[in-house]
């Protein structure tokens, strides 16, 4: 038995990826349980795992005798309970704005284009499928981020808006998105992936990630 | 992002149903919509973004037109018993008088407008007795009626109440 939190996650999931980054980046001491959402027809989907999280999704947290699901969820806990080093400005109009920014990638652009749905769209329809939900979601996050932006997201300080937006962009990639469209989106995402959190937590460096994958 | 919500309040403009709820909580903070509690606050969240992120974005206007006409209903009934089959279980422990116990929250202020989406789809919500029970306490407050889709300034003359 531990008293660690346990992060169940996939390598390459992009909801625990944000997870793992905060984690990282707020240096919370975890274990990681790895449920491939593939093998065996999707471990996530075991009665073991449904029991755990109705979802039947990853990423869900165990810490501090509680159990939850939902990435930004999980990462709003954190910044409460472990607040330093800060991930939401103190400013309640600059935190609307890492959270409008969050939203925007959590909601608006990876539900529409996670392995579930794919699975229905056929095999055919997969990329262009994903392409044009990352194209769209992007070209909004682009203009936006063009009067938020510093260094990174909001202004010069690493955010939530930050933790969500690397694992997307890592998706974009993955379905052959033409960032040259998003420079902002493209050098906010390379200064971020200079950061130790950013690479500790990578899809590359994960307990599960394949031999041939792996950094 | 050409959507709805969009509000502007206090010099600001913020998209995002749930960053705008949130910051009217953080700048207006009564009555609370997020118990103080963190673990329950997480709770709550959970629950929103299970709705908000899990089922509202897959079974959208923006998505169904890509999935073409006859296909429309099926998907979005997928999308959302798929989300309300969780939600069931997950409210079954969490929930009191709402859906995190006797408070109205965040999650509450989620759910209303999903099960309306769930009719509209014509999903069978008998499936679904503990959502059932909260919607229906729900709707008999006040803020969930005047807000109601049917009372709003573009609401067209055979849908208004």
């Amino acid at each position: 038995m531990t008293d660690k939190p346990v992060l169940y996650s996939y390598f390459r999931s992009s909801c625990s990826w944000r997870v793992r980054i905060a984690l990282a980046l707020k240096s919370i001491d975890h274990e990681i349980v790895p449920i491939n959402l593939v093998k065996d027809g999707g471990q996530q989907f075991s009665e073991e795992f449904q029991t755990l999280n109705p979802m039947k999704q990853v990423p869900i947290l165990k810490i501090d005798g509680i159990t939850i699901g939902q990435s930004l969820a999980i990462v709003e806990y954190l910044e409460e309970t472990r607040p330093t080093p800060r991930l939401l400005p103190q400013d309640p109009k600059k935190k609307a704005i890492v959270r409008m920014i969050s939203d925007l990638i959590a909601s608006g652009i990876q539900p529409v284009q996670n392995l579930s749905v794919l699975k229905q769209v056929g095999q055919e329809n997969q990329t262009p499928w994903a392409q044009r939900a990352i194209t769209s979601g992007f070209n909004a996050l682009e203009k936006i981020l063009q009067s938020t932006a510093g260094k990174y997201c909001v202004g010069d300080e690493v955010s939530m808006a930050d933790v969500c937006l690397v694992p997307q962009v890592a998706n974009a990639e993955r379905f052959k998105v033409d960032l040259s469209h998003y420079p902002t989106i493209s050098r906010i995402n390379k200064a971020l992936l200079a950061l130790e959190a950013f690479q500790v937590s990578h899809p590359c460096r994960q307990p599960d990630t394949p031999a041939e994958l792996r950094a | 992002m050409k959507q709805v919500p969009i509000l502007k309040i206090d010099g600001i403009t913020i998209g995002q149903s749930l960053a705008i709820v949130e910051y009217l909580e953080e700048t207006r903070p009564t009555p609370r919509l997020l118990p103080q509690d963190p673990k329950k606050k997480a709770i709550v969240r959970m629950i929103s973004d299970l709705i908000a992120s899990g089922i509202q974005p897959v079974q959208n206007l923006s998505v169904l037109k890509q999935v073409g006409q006859e296909n429309q209903t099926p998907w979005a009934q997928r999308a959302i018993t798929s989300g309300f089959n969780a939600l069931e279980k997950i409210l079954q422990s969490t929930a009191g008088k709402y859906c995190v116990g006797d408070e109205v929250s965040m999650a509450d202020v989620c759910l209303v407008p999903q099960v309306a989406n769930a009719e509209r789809f014509k999903v069978d919500l008998s499936h679904y007795p503990t959502i059932s029970r909260i919607n229906k306490a729900l709707l008999a407050l006040e803020a969930f009626q005047v807000s109601h889709p049917c009372r709003q300034p573009d609401t067209p003359a055979e849908l208004r109440a």
